[in-house]
């Protein structure tokens, strides 16, 4: 079986790599490009904890093949920062304690970011039903959508700046 | 020392940004799946498709051709393990029926069961070969409900279980493992004296701890017979403990390193995989890889017990509780060992009764072998009791809250089980959910309100943490604890406390189990209780390190050196007239003066304060769909003394949604076939962002004097009061009392076609 050469953009920089046709986006990810920050918590788009950008929308990447990532523009947990300035929604996860044990928080962090890409006056039962597909069983969801809010209202700032 | 002053803190009870934080919002963190090792093979578990069935025959041949398979194993590669009853993990748990639940052996016990594994050098031939292995089985009666696994003529998962806790020894064999009561008083003469008895019966479903992080291992068994366990758990010691135990291998010769843990919950204070990668990696002399699929971890992983509760209370028409008696029937899983005990003992701990009567049955059926799971048995007991306690209320027409407080535990209660209460912080949370403002609002239609109360022990325990001066005048702390939620900060603050540095010079890491001693897992709120005392000592005996070698630099006694807000100080004018030195200054010096500066301390932590909390529920009830809606929900606590506030925000909200989705959505589904129907996220409905209003908190300080800071255990006691608080509030909301979790859309458009049957179209 032979493998199927990809060329795409994750983070910014081009990226290239060789995957079978089975391999789901995530798994090119995590075993071929070691970006382990996207995390495998269903494998049936259920959790949310691989979510990714794709083109500016959120999509989980254990629903997407890799193959299907050519000529795209990918983002993942690992190109949200903006070089060593955290974004927002990161740093407001961090000042809200809107993290437990973090394995839901890069999925998290990915649609909020995405989410305020589209809009920086969510309400916060908007934001709750663009989060509903991203699961945290730590946190009850409160610090998130503080954080998210608070994210929103700094980014509001910059923008009006 | 103690530090009970809270005004005289500066760093306990502050929030600063957790030291593992920016790894996790990066995507940094490590993982259990996120490891990898040179030459490593992916491995891959077989499962049982049958509920309950005899395995005749396992032919391996066909997979062990297949190329790039590299091992097979079977429980013949497994050393058969006799009975004997572990002393690791949380709850009772025994050597055999750990092995054999890590591997089946003769008999598959439930839908999930692991009868194989193979490794290969990907994930996609790993799941090739694991078709290609061949089990034969011959397939036996099975049982999944409690009642009916208790009932005479009932599949029998063991020929050799005889219910424990009978005398004389039972003749015949059962699937009740064991029969505990626990007496107070006399209960005949309590309902004599009542004037009022109510009588109930409720019922839970087993739910599954739900972290999003599925099981998962990176294990070498090297030629030379040392092993290296890279895996997520609760509790690396007990991974050790276990591989060691259930592999036969010298715990010297396993190295446990804790990944970071995407959740646990009590779920991960056992183990599945480990063993069998490392039976795997032993078979090919390679490093494998074993990581579970959600599927697997809903078939495979131990779920929540559930059960039947029988409540009985007899009252005074005051509403003070003159007899209180409990039967519980608790789901074991396929496996002895339910939490029936604690939940008998945490049922009515939160109440000062003269006349209690409790019998516990653990009861194993063809489901998958029960884990902890948050305050593991006490959610179960406690919503019988307290929707028990809310009919009362009601029946006497009395606010539940005044009930509560009439009868509640206080300082010299004598409990049902034995101890006696000191320190106790219930009557203030229900004085607080009095008192806030939430229980004076008013309700719409179809809205309605419920309180409840929850009681947990909270453990101390085994525990070693190190701290380490470097010469730049930073720290290191090194506990033995994985990290679960948030409790590295609080480590590092309680050291900066003492030391009297920033928490930011501080960096606390979890160290593996050759870096560390040993330290009992994470489980039971203990970490920053017991964990947290003993980085508290080792950061005084660094203290008083640096007085010894502000001393000898000085030339005075130590006795002469005082230690305040990170420096050393001549301790009066007769001491000398010196500079003060800072833990840097000494720290750089410390070459010269002694050498490193550093100390280890190892406690069995005792005086863990019980936890009490009260939380207050408002539904509405959309009578056509029968869906339940959160509307509001407040939590009060009394968490001793909150170390960082957020993080004990965090786990009071985390265990209220849990609780919340215990009453409203999860459950286990099997068909006739017992087979689980819902192995998945889809239709195993965990809350999602969009189900929840906000938890609002409020943390009652009633500091543990047993902890050099007050601390007591929070992160358990805030998932047993919601299922009743919910329970209530329907009750409350639709004027009929559901008994049955989940209180599901399809269970409450059924109690309210009762109220007012639904009328046929043609009519």
């Amino acid at each position: 079986m032979s493998k199927h050469h990809v060329t795409t953009t994750i983070n910014g920089e081009p990226a290239e790599y060789l995957c079978e046709a089975q391999q789901t986006m995530l798994d090119v990810l995590r075993d071929e490009l070691g970006l382990t920050g996207s995390k495998e918590g269903c494998s049936s788009g259920d959790c949310g904890a691989c979510t990714i950008i794709c083109d500016g929308n959120i999509v989980c990447s254990c629903l997407m093949l890799g193959v299907e990532a050519e000529g795209r523009d990918i983002t993942t947990i690992e190109g949200i920062a903006r070089g060593d300035e955290l974004h927002p929604v990161q740093q407001k996860f961090l000042e809200h304690a809107a993290l437990q044990c973090g394995f839901c928080t890069p999925g998290l962090i990915v649609a909020a970011k995405a989410l305020l890409d589209t809009t920086l006056n969510p309400t916060e039962e908007e934001a709750r039903y663009w989060l509903a597909g991203n699961l945290c069983r730590c946190t009850g969801y409160d610090k998130i959508l503080r954080a998210v809010m608070d994210a929103a209202s700094v980014m509001r700032a910059e923008a009006g700046r | 020392m103690s530090y009970l002053d809270k005004a005289a803190l500066k760093v306990v009870g502050t929030r600063p940004i957790r030291p593992d934080g920016v790894d996790k919002v990066i995507g940094r963190a490590s993982f259990g799946a996120d490891m990898t090792m040179p030459g490593m093979l992916w491995g891959k578990v077989k499962r049982s498709p049958h509920a309950h069935a005899r395995i005749t025959k396992i032919d391996t041949s066909k997979a062990e051709k297949l190329n790039g398979v590299l091992a097979v194993v079977t429980a013949a590669d497994f050393p058969n393990i006799p009975n004997e009853e572990a002393f690791v993990g949380e709850g009772p748990m025994n050597f055999r029926d750990l092995s054999r639940n890590c591997m089946a052996r003769d008999k598959a016990l439930y839908d999930g069961h692991a009868v194989a594994a193979v490794a290969a050098t990907s994930s996609a031939i790993a799941e090739e070969a694991v078709d290609l292995i061949e089990v034969e089985y011959e397939v036996l009666p099975h049982v999944i409900d409690v009642e009916e696994a208790m009932a005479d003529g009932a599949p029998l998962l063991h020929d050799d279980m005889f219910t424990q806790g009978i005398e004389p020894k039972p003749e015949k064999p059962s699937n009740v493992a064991k029969r505990i009561t626990f007496t107070k008083g006399d209960i005949a003469k309590g309902f004599a004296e009542a004037e009022l008895v109510i009588e109930r019966k409720y019922s839970t479903q087993p739910v599954h701890q739900a972290y999003i992080e599925p099981h998962a291992c990176v294990v070498s068994y090297g030629s030379d017979g040392q092993c290296t366990v890279f895996s997520s758990s609760q509790g690396q010691f007990m991974v050790r403990a276990y591989c060691a135990k259930l592999l036969g291998i010298d715990m010297a010769n396993i190295r446990a390193i804790p990944a970071e843990i995407g959740g646990g919950f009590g779920g991960k204070t056992l183990v599945y995989l480990e063993p069998v990668a490392l039976a795997l990696s032993k078979k090919c002399g390679r490093p494998v890889k074993l990581v579970m699929s959600r599927e697997e971890v809903f078939r495979g992983t131990g779920p929540a017990a559930g059960g039947v509760i029988e409540v009985k209370i007899g009252a005074k028409k005051s509403g003070r509780i003159v007899a209180a008696e409990l039967v519980l029937k608790y789901q074991a899983g396929a496996f002895a060992g339910s939490p029936v005990g604690p939940g008998c003992m945490c049922a009515f701990a939160m109440y000062d009764l003269d006349n209690v009567h409790i019998t516990g049955y653990d009861v194993v059926s063809n489901r998958p072998k029960v884990a902890a799971y948050r305050a593991p048995g006490a959610p179960n007991s406690s919503y019988g009791v307290e929707s028990c306690v809310d009919e009362l209320a009601r029946e006497l027409g009395i606010d539940p809250l005044a009930l509560r407080e009439m009868n509640a535990a206080r300082d010299g209660t004598k409990t049902p089980y034995g101890p006696t209460l000191v320190n106790v912080g219930y009557i203030p949370t229900l004085e607080a959910a009095k008192n806030h403002e939430h229980y004076k609002t008013k309700l719409g239609p179809n809205q309605g309100r419920g309180v409840a109360s929850g009681f947990w022990f909270n453990i101390g325990g085994e525990s070693s943490a190190s701290v380490h001066v470097n010469e730049d005048g930073t720290v290191a702390v090194v506990e033995g604890n994985p990290d679960i939620g948030g409790s590295r900060a609080s480590m590092a603050m309680m050291a900066a406390e003492v030391l009297g540095i920033p928490y930011e010079k501080v960096r606390p890491v979890v160290g593996d189990t050759a870096s560390i001693g040993f330290t009992f897992l994470t489980g039971g709120s203990r970490v920053t209780f017991a964990t947290g005392m003993a980085v508290t000592q080792a950061a005084e005996k660094v203290v008083e390190q640096l007085k010894s070698r502000a001393a000898a630099i000085w030339d005075i006694s130590p006795e002469a050196v005082e230690w305040k807000d990170g420096k050393a100080f001549p301790a009066g004018s007769n001491a000398g007239s010196f500079e003060p030195l800072s833990l840097a200054d000494i720290a750089v010096k410390s070459g010269r003066t002694g050498g490193p500066i550093t100390a280890e301390v190892s406690i069995n932590a005792q005086g863990a304060g019980p936890g009490f909390a009260t939380h207050i529920c408002d539904v509405e009830v959309d009578r056509e769909t029968g869906h339940v809606k959160i509307l509001r929900y407040t939590a009060v606590q009394d968490v001793g003394r909150a170390i960082h506030p957020s993080y004990v925000e965090g786990q009071m909200q985390g265990g209220v949604t849990q609780g919340i989705g215990w009453a409203l959505n999860e459950e286990y589904i099997y068909d006739k076939n017992g087979r689980l129907d819902n192995p998945g996220f889809l239709d195993y409905r965990v809350p999602v962002a969009s189900d929840l209003p906000m938890i609002e908190t409020v943390m009652v300080e009633v500091p543990n004097p047993r902890h050099p800071f007050g601390a007591r255990g929070v992160g358990e006691v805030p998932i047993v009061p919601p299922m009743a608080a919910v329970a209530n509030a329907i009750a409350d909301a639709i004027g009929t009392r559901m008994r049955d979790l989940p209180m599901s859309p399809p269970k409450i458009r059924a109690a309210l076609d009762e109220q007012e049957p639904p009328r046929l179209a043609a009519e």
